[in-house]
């Protein structure tokens, strides 16, 4: 399962590590874009296997932020 | 005597500011970052110098880089216009130090009214009222709860360097009051690199209005009326219009005399705000000072035929004002609705590639851009990208063509709050005048 970016930004923190158990819902990273922080969420529970993005990378819509498994 | 201008902003303010520039013969100098290649402020000045990658941190933050292409092109002074290093006083500092004029008060004003905690204790000096709140900084959320029971819930937990909504919670309950207390001191000290927070007593249904000043050099200081600017959302503003459809000529007047008492108390020069929330009653109460130009200086100008930069620029030369209250009288009725690039519905940002973009035109129309058609939006910066400003000759005049101007503007390719500006209009409560800083909250549905 794949966590997209929902809009253009930048990784503006990672809430979880790789490795850590997420729950559906759970925020993953908060992306900066225009001045605002968005939460993204995993869409289901799982374990995070691997991140695609460190911290202040920018992404644009849709791109693969982590991979959850 | 200003010859040449740097103008260390971007989008819409660095366009406006080069009108007036080049209606009083001034070259200008202009800044971007990589992003802002394209951006218009880039093709209407006399020169452009590319600052650095999109980051603002590395483009319109870095002053020691703002300040050398200033001297290296030989200008005789910075505009900051507003965000970015605007009300920062060390820059104000540096400039000042360079020798060159900064367009804004003295870097120890500004220093002063950025620390909400100083700036209260400074009103009430000058005798101007301030919200019911704590003398200075409240040390733990022990002491903020102690605190709050005595002046009873709601308060307004707020961070001393704050800004824009930033740092800032209400909070209900005693339960909310410790997290909101550490989550707003961590993030203050994160961001502000000052963690100090201070209280106040939340005013219920309040209205945020506030005064435009100018003051010269040779003490002479007057108010433009005022501008309300209730309809916001996340604290920021959307819709404002001067004057406030709610305040009496009684208080309009006594409001524009403290602002004046204010300025004066501060030997404050140049441009700046006095910002009040206004209870039920009208009683009104100091919330801050913004030590630059504002988003909405339009609406000010378009009521009192006054060129608010052409000012800005005159005072800086240390021309005297030449102008006496007494000559100054509220003409008519404006309203500014900001363009935000952003969903109208959930008001989460938009960036994107913009097709079409056609600004409605007309006698009593006038835009403030930053974008055209065929232009990319990005993700960098605030998502306004321009301000529909209408003057009528009373309120239901301006609601009138400003509803008919934003059913004519057309924005393709990205999402704007154009439909929400419209639900605000068109709402009843709106045109009853009724615009509480609660107004989207209780009506955007």
């Amino acid at each position: 399962m794949e966590v997209k970016a929902t809009m253009a930004g930048s990784v503006w923190k990672m809430t979880v590590a790789q490795g850590d158990s997420v729950e559906e819902g759970q925020d993953v990273v908060i992306l900066e874009s225009m001045k605002m922080e968005i939460p993204i969420a995993a869409e289901q529970s799982g374990t995070v296997k691997e991140f695609k993005v460190q911290e202040g990378d920018f992404v644009n819509e849709g791109d693969v932020i982590a991979v959850i498994e | 005597m200003i010859n040449k201008l740097m103008i260390a902003n971007r989008g819409e303010i660095a366009v406006r500011i080069i009108c007036t520039c080049k209606k009083l013969n001034i070259r200008t100098v202009s800044v971007y970052s990589e992003a802002d290649k394209y951006a218009p402020h880039v093709e209407m000045a006399d020169e452009s110098y590319l600052i650095g990658p999109p980051r603002v941190q590395e483009s319109y933050l870095n002053a020691e880089k703002i300040i050398e292409i200033a001297k290296e092109t030989k200008a005789d002074a910075i505009h900051p216009g507003y965000g970015f290093l605007s009300e920062n006083a060390g820059f104000a500092e540096q400039c000042e130090q360079a020798g060159l004029v900064f367009i804004g008060p003295k870097s120890s004003v500004i220093q002063k009214m950025g620390s909400k905690i100083e700036a209260r204790r400074a009103m009430q000096t000058a005798g101007v009222p301030v919200v019911p709140g704590t003398d200075g900084a409240v040390a733990t959320a022990e002491d903020a709860a102690s605190y709050a029971s005595q002046i009873g819930y709601p308060v307004m937990v707020k961070a001393s360097a704050g800004g824009g909504g930033i740092g800032m919670q209400v909070v209900q309950t005693e339960a909310e009051l410790k997290e909101a207390f550490v989550n707003n001191t961590k993030r203050a000290q994160s961001l502000f690199g000052d963690g100090a927070m201070f209280m106040e007593k939340k005013i219920e249904n309040a209205r945020h209005i506030e005064v435009q000043v100018l003051a010269d050099h040779h003490g002479n200081v007057v108010h433009l009326f005022e501008r309300e600017c209730s309809i916001q959302r996340r604290n920021q503003k959307v819709i404002e219009e001067a004057p406030s459809p709610f305040i009496s000529e009684e208080t309009r007047q006594e409001m524009g005399e403290k602002a004046v008492q204010a300025a004066k108390a501060l030997a404050y020069t140049n441009a700046g705000t006095i910002e009040f929330l206004v209870d039920e009653q009208e009683n009104f109460y100091f919330l801050e000072m913004n030590t630059r130009i504002q988003v909405e200086h339009p609406i000010t100008e378009e009521i009192t035929g006054v060129d608010i930069v052409e000012k800005q620029l005159e005072i800086a030369s240390g021309k005297p004002l030449q102008l006496s209250q007494d000559e100054l009288f509220i003409n008519g009725h404006a309203i500014e609705a900001r363009i935000y690039a952003e969903d109208p519905k959930t008001f989460f940002p938009s960036p994107g590639h913009i097709d079409v973009f056609q600004p409605p035109e007309g006698e009593y129309i006038r835009n403030e851009v930053a974008v055209r058609s065929n232009y990319d939006v990005t993700p960098f910066y605030d998502p306004m990208i321009a301000k529909l400003v209408v003057h009528g000759k009373s309120r239901e005049v301006a609601i009138s063509l400003l509803k008919q101007a934003l059913e004519q503007y057309k924005v393709t390719g990205i999402k704007t709050n154009i439909p929400m500006l419209l639900r605000v209009v068109e709402h009843e409560q709106f045109q009853a005048g009724n615009t509480t800083t609660s107004f989207l909250e209780l009506y955007h549905g």
